[in-house]
């Protein structure tokens, strides 16, 4: 973004750290400010998007129609579980994390992150797992093709795609580990005088339960996959009955580090909704303590609910029904927010600018995909529909109606603060009804697929669901057509292309960014600002 | 930048651009795809493994070369203090969950996973597995000898705690601003846990070669060697940190007020010293 005057700061104050400065690529290589930080990891993640998007619409392709069609069987192996890890690990988290970087420093009413120098190595260990991840296509054997679970045997039989995300997952665990104390020391350490935890706008409040998630479960996941290294390469036996091991512990630790991680997703969401719905309903938020604490409970609850991911594996019917209402008790919290959010907007004076338009969207759409999850809560309906559409048909609604709806809400809440610049609301408008219809296109037919009994991640299917298959292709290439809007949009406020943003251009925020002027300086809060 | 006053501390620290950062990815990059070539029998990649270790190595050499420049140029205020006493706690927070994701697998295989396969329904397939721990599982058959706590396991546990005491001892001299008792209270824990490095390395040899007990012994090895393994790279590391903090206090670093990289330093080796316990409780005791 290079529109941004980066030597905004210099009046009046003494920045002789600004002289030294490096210009060009270095600048973002070796640069230590929040903002430039937060600008890549966006940038990388718009990246990632496409790039896993792509993967997503050679499946779609292949699943035009029945039979074998564009690729083999093995390489639609990969395709499905590259395409995970790459919207997961390189989408949306990365775009999670730039949001924090981005607003938390600006939120509470500090200058910076508190390890400037460490949250740029958080961002470029990035590169490096993309690089390893998106290589594995073209090694011998080809990429991983296990699935984005990397269940063994499968993973232990496979060949080195297997080892190359293997070692870009331990990569980017160490990213976030770093990215999350960043984080979490930040909140507790830097906010401005008189902002107690309980002033703190729910963005951040979200981000330090997530962060607080991420360190917990992250060292989990690269135990595990570390544990996969040692069963394919040093002769260990943790994942083979033969050797008094067993697959299914696999589950268990990657399921322990995979439901908390659910949460880690959604959950920055829920802090960016809560912040975009006040401010167009032109209330404040309804019921913030309550929220606060629904975001608590549902990151305890998250640590209790694994194996619902596991029900057809054998569990004692103990297990099975401990995890079921376990996993149903995050209704609560969950539904908590919901009539939050929607007790929010009543009897609000609404206006439906993009940003609100996606938390809107979000909202309802974010919600079917949690009524589907209580469908797959439940144990017997479960062991039906394990691994068919329904499950991928429930968790893209949660993480792209939800995750991603949120991100581009936040997104187009926010540009006029990064740029300086209005993004076009036409186009904005234009993007969010493309993208809900197409979304709905693509992924409603698949609670029918799944409800009829196609399995998910099998490259060929029997005739009875072609058509329903056949509408969702098409909306999977209107959904990522219609992305490109998004990057027109994101094109031109970049360039500076619009009407200047003043520095509160939505009249109902009320959060410390919109006290900086747009584009925000370079350092945020000189001087810390006094919260009363 | 500063928020304060010229000339005083500032309270905030915000560090120039800094190629280290990038040293490290590359470094890390060079480590990963190289393993992965490595253990794929591709000629380059332990080389490639190599150089990128040795990058990783200077990069570490660098950048805590940097933040000790920092920290006596007393760039550091009170808040940046607290922000390394967070981040230290957070650290060694994550340091539990992956060792927890090791002894969770321990609890799994030793209470689930072996007493399924000395299950009826596992009989058909072993029927002469007897499905107690410790075991290689029921398709190894290499006779192998457990590693009990009597012995070597024992002396290490004597010679960690006792680490753990000397080194608060040298933390009370630090703050008393007794140099002379630091230094040798000091080399006494790196003495020690130098001397548990060397007994564990003498464990395995003798393990490998008269107890024919290895990584590939089934679970018991698979266990065994990665929850020790871990533990033993840990005490590696820890023992790097005191050693680094011993050549500070002899250029005389430190004072009674400043010294939070001997603090850190210190509890992430009492963190270590708790999880020997545990091995030595669950991995070594109740073998």
């Amino acid at each position: 973004m290079s529109s941004i005057p980066h030597d905004h700061a210099h009046d009046g104050h003494g920045h002789d750290d600004h002289a030294h400065h490096p210009t060009g690529i270095m600048r973002w290589v070796t640069t230590t400010n929040h903002k430039d930080i937060g600008t890549m990891y966006l940038l990388f993640s718009l990246g990632m998007f496409f790039v896993g998007g792509v993967l997503a619409l050679t499946i779609r392709t292949e699943l035009f129609q029945p039979g074998m069609q564009v690729v083999h069987p093995e390489f639609f192996n990969s395709l499905t579980t590259l395409h995970g890890l790459i919207m997961i690990f390189g989408a949306i988290m990365p775009a999670a994390v730039g949001f924090a970087n981005w607003m938390i420093p600006m939120m509470i009413g500090a200058p910076d992150m508190a390890f400037a120098r460490m949250n740029n190595w958080s961002f470029w260990l990035l590169p490096p797992a993309a690089i390893m991840l998106i290589g594995s296509f073209f090694v011998p054997g080809g990429a991983a093709a296990g699935g984005w679970t990397l269940y063994p045997p499968l993973s232990v039989q496979a060949g080195m795609g297997t080892d190359l995300t293997i070692f870009a997952i331990h990569i980017m665990g160490a990213s976030s580990i770093m990215g999350s104390i960043n984080i979490i020391t930040t909140i507790l350490n830097m906010r401005a005088p008189g902002m107690t935890l309980m002033k703190m706008p729910m963005f951040v409040w979200t981000w330090l339960i997530t962060a607080y998630l991420l360190i917990a479960v992250m060292p989990v996941l690269a135990g595990a996959v570390t544990m996969l290294l040692t069963d394919r390469h040093f002769g260990t036996s943790f994942f083979n009955a033969a050797g008094g091991g067993d697959p299914v512990l696999f589950q268990h630790v990657f399921w322990f580090f995979g439901h908390p991680e659910v949460y880690i997703m959604i959950l920055p969401s829920f802090g960016i909704v809560s912040e975009i719905i006040p401010t167009f309903a032109r209330k404040p938020l309804f019921g913030y303590a309550s929220m606060v604490y629904a975001v608590a409970s549902i990151a305890i609850l998250s640590f209790i609910v694994w194996a619902h991911h596991m029900f057809t594996v054998g569990l004692p019917a103990a297990g099975l029904l401990f995890f079921m209402y376990a996993t149903m008790l995050i209704a609560v919290p969950t539904g908590v927010k919901v009539f939050n959010w929607l007790a929010t907007m009543w009897r609000g004076s609404m206006t439906f600018e993009t940003p609100m338009l996606f938390s809107v969207g979000f909202l309802f759409l974010f919600t079917m995909g949690g009524f589907t999850g209580l469908v797959l809560a439940i144990t017997p309906v479960d062991i039906q529909l394990q691994d068919t559409y329904y499950v991928v048909a429930h968790f893209h609604y949660v993480l792209v109606a939800g995750s991603l709806f949120a991100f581009f809400a936040g997104a187009y809440y926010w540009l006029p603060k990064w740029t300086g610049t209005m993004y076009d609301e036409t186009l904005g408008k234009w993007h969010f009804w493309a993208a809900m219809i197409t979304f709905n296109i693509t992924f409603f037919p698949m609670h029918f697929l799944g409800l009829a009994g196609m399995p998910r991640r099998i490259p060929d299917y029997a005739q009875q669901f072609t058509d329903w298959n056949m509408v969702a292709t098409v909306g999977a290439f209107g959904f990522g057509i219609s992305q490109l809007i998004f990057v027109w949009v994101l094109i031109k406020c970049m360039r500076g292309d619009g009407a200047k943003a003043p520095a509160k251009p939505w009249e109902g925020a009320d959060t410390l960014e919109w006290t900086l002027p747009s584009p925000a300086p370079y350092h945020s809060f000189e001087t810390p600002p006094v919260i009363k | 930048m500063s928020a304060a006053a010229p000339g005083a501390t500032p309270s905030y620290y915000i560090p120039q651009p800094s190629h280290w950062p990038i040293t490290g990815s590359i470094a890390l990059l060079l480590m990963g795809s190289g393993a992965a070539f490595w253990f794929n029998q591709y000629p380059a990649g332990h080389w490639m493994v190599a150089v990128g270790f040795a990058v990783l190595l200077y990069m570490l050499f660098g950048w805590f070369g940097t933040v000790i420049g920092e920290s006596q140029g007393r760039l550091y205020s009170k808040k940046v203090d607290l922000s390394f006493r967070w981040s230290m706690s957070w650290f060694i927070f994550s340091e539990v969950m992956f060792f927890a994701a090791f002894f969770g697998a321990l609890f799994y295989i030793r209470n689930i996973s072996v007493p399924d396969l000395g299950s009826l329904s596992s009989k058909l397939l072993w029927p002469n597995y007897a499905a107690q721990w410790p075991t290689e599982g029921p398709y190894l058959t290499a006779p192998f000898t457990p590693m009990g706590a009597i012995g070597i396991p024992l002396i290490n546990t004597l010679l960690l705690l006792t680490s753990g005491v000397t080194l608060t001892i040298a933390h009370h001299a630090l703050k008393a601003g007794n140099r002379g008792s630091l230094k040798l209270w000091l080399f006494l824990t790196i003495l020690l846990g130098v001397t548990f490095l060397g007994f564990q390395a003498y464990e395995y040899y003798h393990l490998h070669h008269e107890y024919n007990l290895k990584l590939s012994t089934g679970v018991y090895g698979s266990t065994f060697y990665m929850l020790t393994g871990f533990h033993g790279v840990h005490v590696a590391v820890g023992a790097t940190m005191l050693i680094v903090m011993f050549g500070r206090v002899l250029k005389g670093h430190f004072d009674a007020e400043h010294h939070f990289a001997f603090e850190a330093a210190a509890w992430y080796w009492h963190f270590v010293d708790v999880v020997w316990l545990l091995l030595f409780v669950l991995v070594y005791w109740m073998v």
